[in-house]
């Protein structure tokens, strides 16, 4: 797996439930290192001894541990990056939606040996949208459920979803319903980095 | 030819950031991302080249001030200059131009501002793309320079903690004191000798430091050739090396290996079209000297010696004489081996 992807779990876990939890899982992973390194690549085995060990430290289902991971990508301070370049997505959180189905070929642009999973977004009625993705870490699908949360959040949509769980082909499937496109503020988004995020 | 009507609102979704101008080069028309970069009602009625500096390659088309058909460079005459890419086409049945503009380069800047959102950009541009690009490379080279810091730390860390000398191979001070200790712990006699090069600075001085480290290299491959096994060749300083020789006492002896590494320093080192020629003074002292031989003590001692050697002309070696160094440094001769 991505350093990139083992170093957001750690990030997760030091910033949301302090740096010794942190190290108390990396000890029990018998890591032999402090610190995931972003640029640098680990077997994946690595990333699933993490999770299930970061999961029964926190004596959290893996899901959930997935879940809140997603919020966190989107809504920490110390990882506003992710979600500005989600941002660029789109003006409302249906066009976010729909950007999904790029995010694959938008990663590879920056990171080309990013192995992010495949996501397809159809729209099945009205204000019903089907998330599929398939990826080399089973349960990403509950991170996407976070992340799509906290998305909402920032565009101020109202939404409401759902893991539907696995299909035979490996594939997780989520079902969206979008109550309401401006249900809040949101948070504001300016192309400029350097005009920031909240003006 | 039948009269035709030209309604530049059609093409704003095509080109957000066009303007129209008739054929004596007057702006009649400003597209909606273009008005933000300044008041429509500021360019309208003006002529283009009022409003924009134009330079193009040459190749243009057409007797207007504004060459048709060919890649255009502007920038505005007044206020932030914002250089921007053009091109211009007539459209000859509707007596019109049409004058297509992008940012090119100028994008990031351009967006912080004039405070663009995605929505002033056509569907069909790169644009966004571009931007997403150039945050998300700058986040992934972040990421990189501070790996890149680390591994520097770790580096200096580790040769901090090494125990080798990495242009000759050979042991570092560090080793020396580390090997000094453990044989003065187990109480073998030994001698410790001290060689500091003649010559090497002018050697950096005329031919650079590549030819340095090209002597250092041969000084080092000629003492480990002159040395056993259990003996020890260390790197102490930029040209000084400390040798210690396990179970070497004696004084003709150890004159006798001192000579021989002397005559080996001073054969020529090639280098490029030149020779490098150097030599080396030897201090030597031996732990029968001592009644509880001490590492400092014998350094020093060794230092006395080769300061002798240095003092009688250099290129010769000299064993610590407790009645001449003590107190006279340098006033007495002390026994020598010359070349």
């Amino acid at each position: 797996m991505h350093g990139m992807i083992n170093r957001a779990i750690q990030c997760f876990m030091r910033d949301t439930y302090g740096v010794h939890v942190w190290e108390k899982v990396a000890q029990n992973a018998d890591l032999g290192f402090d610190n995931f390194e972003a640029m640098l690549s680990y077997p994946d085995q690595i990333t699933l001894d993490v999770l299930g060990r970061a999961a029964r430290q926190l004596h959290k289902p893996v899901e959930t541990f997935l879940e809140d991971l997603g919020t966190y990508l989107v809504s920490h301070p110390n990882v506003e990056a992710i979600r500005r370049l989600l941002r660029f997505g789109g003006e409302n959180f249906t066009e976010f939606l729909y950007s999904l189905n790029d995010l694959e070929g938008r990663a590879r642009l920056a990171l080309p040996d990013l192995d992010m999973p495949s996501l397809r977004v159809e729209h099945v009625e009205d204000g019903t949208f089907r998330l599929s993705c398939s990826s080399a870490m089973p349960g990403f699908g509950y991170a996407m459920v976070g992340v799509m949360r906290a998305m909402a959040d920032d565009y101020g949509a109202l939404v409401f979803l759902e893991h539907q769980g696995w299909m035979d082909s490996g594939e997780e499937v989520i079902t969206i319903n979008l109550l309401e496109t401006a249900y809040a503020e949101g948070r504001a988004f300016e192309l400029s980095e350097r005009i920031g995020g909240d003006v | 030819m039948s009269s035709f009507e030209f309604d530049p609102s059609a093409l704003i979704a095509f080109m957000p950031m066009s303007l129209v101008f008739d054929n004596a080069g007057v702006i009649t028309f400003v597209g909606p991302t273009l008005a933000k970069l300044r008041p429509a009602q500021d360019m309208i009625g003006r002529p283009v080249t009022e409003v924009f500096t134009i330079r193009d390659n040459g190749r243009g088309s057409g007797d207007d001030p504004i060459p048709l058909g060919t890649k255009l460079y502007l920038n505005f005459q007044s206020g932030i200059s914002t250089p921007l890419k053009g091109m211009a086409a007539a459209i000859p049945a509707a007596k019109v131009n049409i004058l297509n503009l992008s940012f090119g380069i100028s994008i990031v800047d351009a967006v912080a501002n004039y405070r663009l959102t995605a929505g002033d950009f056509a569907h069909t541009d790169l644009a966004i793309e571009m931007l997403y690009l150039v945050e998300a490379k700058s986040a992934v080279l972040e990421e990189t320079k501070q790996l890149n810091a680390r591994l520097q730390g770790a580096k200096v860390a580790a040769e901090e903690q090494a125990f080798t000398d990495t242009l000759t191979g050979l042991k570092n001070r560090r080793a020396m004191d580390h090997v000094l200790a453990r044989m003065l712990r187990s109480s073998v006699p030994f001698a410790l000798m001290h060689l500091d090069l003649d010559y090497f600075k002018s050697v950096n001085d005329t031919l650079g430091h590549a030819a340095g480290d090209a002597v250092l290299q041969q000084v080092a491959r000629i003492l480990s050739e002159e040395t056993r096994t259990d003996d020890m060749v260390a790197r102490v300083g930029g040209d000084e090396f400390i040798l210690i020789f396990n179970k070497i006492v004696e004084h003709d002896h150890l004159y006798h290996l001192a000579a021989r590494i002397i005559t080996r320093l001073e054969e020529p080192v090639p280098y490029e079209e030149t020779e490098c020629r150097i030599s080396g003074s030897i201090g030597i002292t031996t732990t029968d000297f001592y009644d509880h031989p001490d590492a400092d003590r014998m350094i020093h001692d060794a230092d006395l010696a080769l300061y002798s050697s240095k003092y009688d002309g250099r290129g010769r070696a000299t064993v610590f004489d407790p009645l001449v160094h003590d107190g006279n440094v340098g006033e007495l001769p002390a026994v020598q081996v010359g070349r």
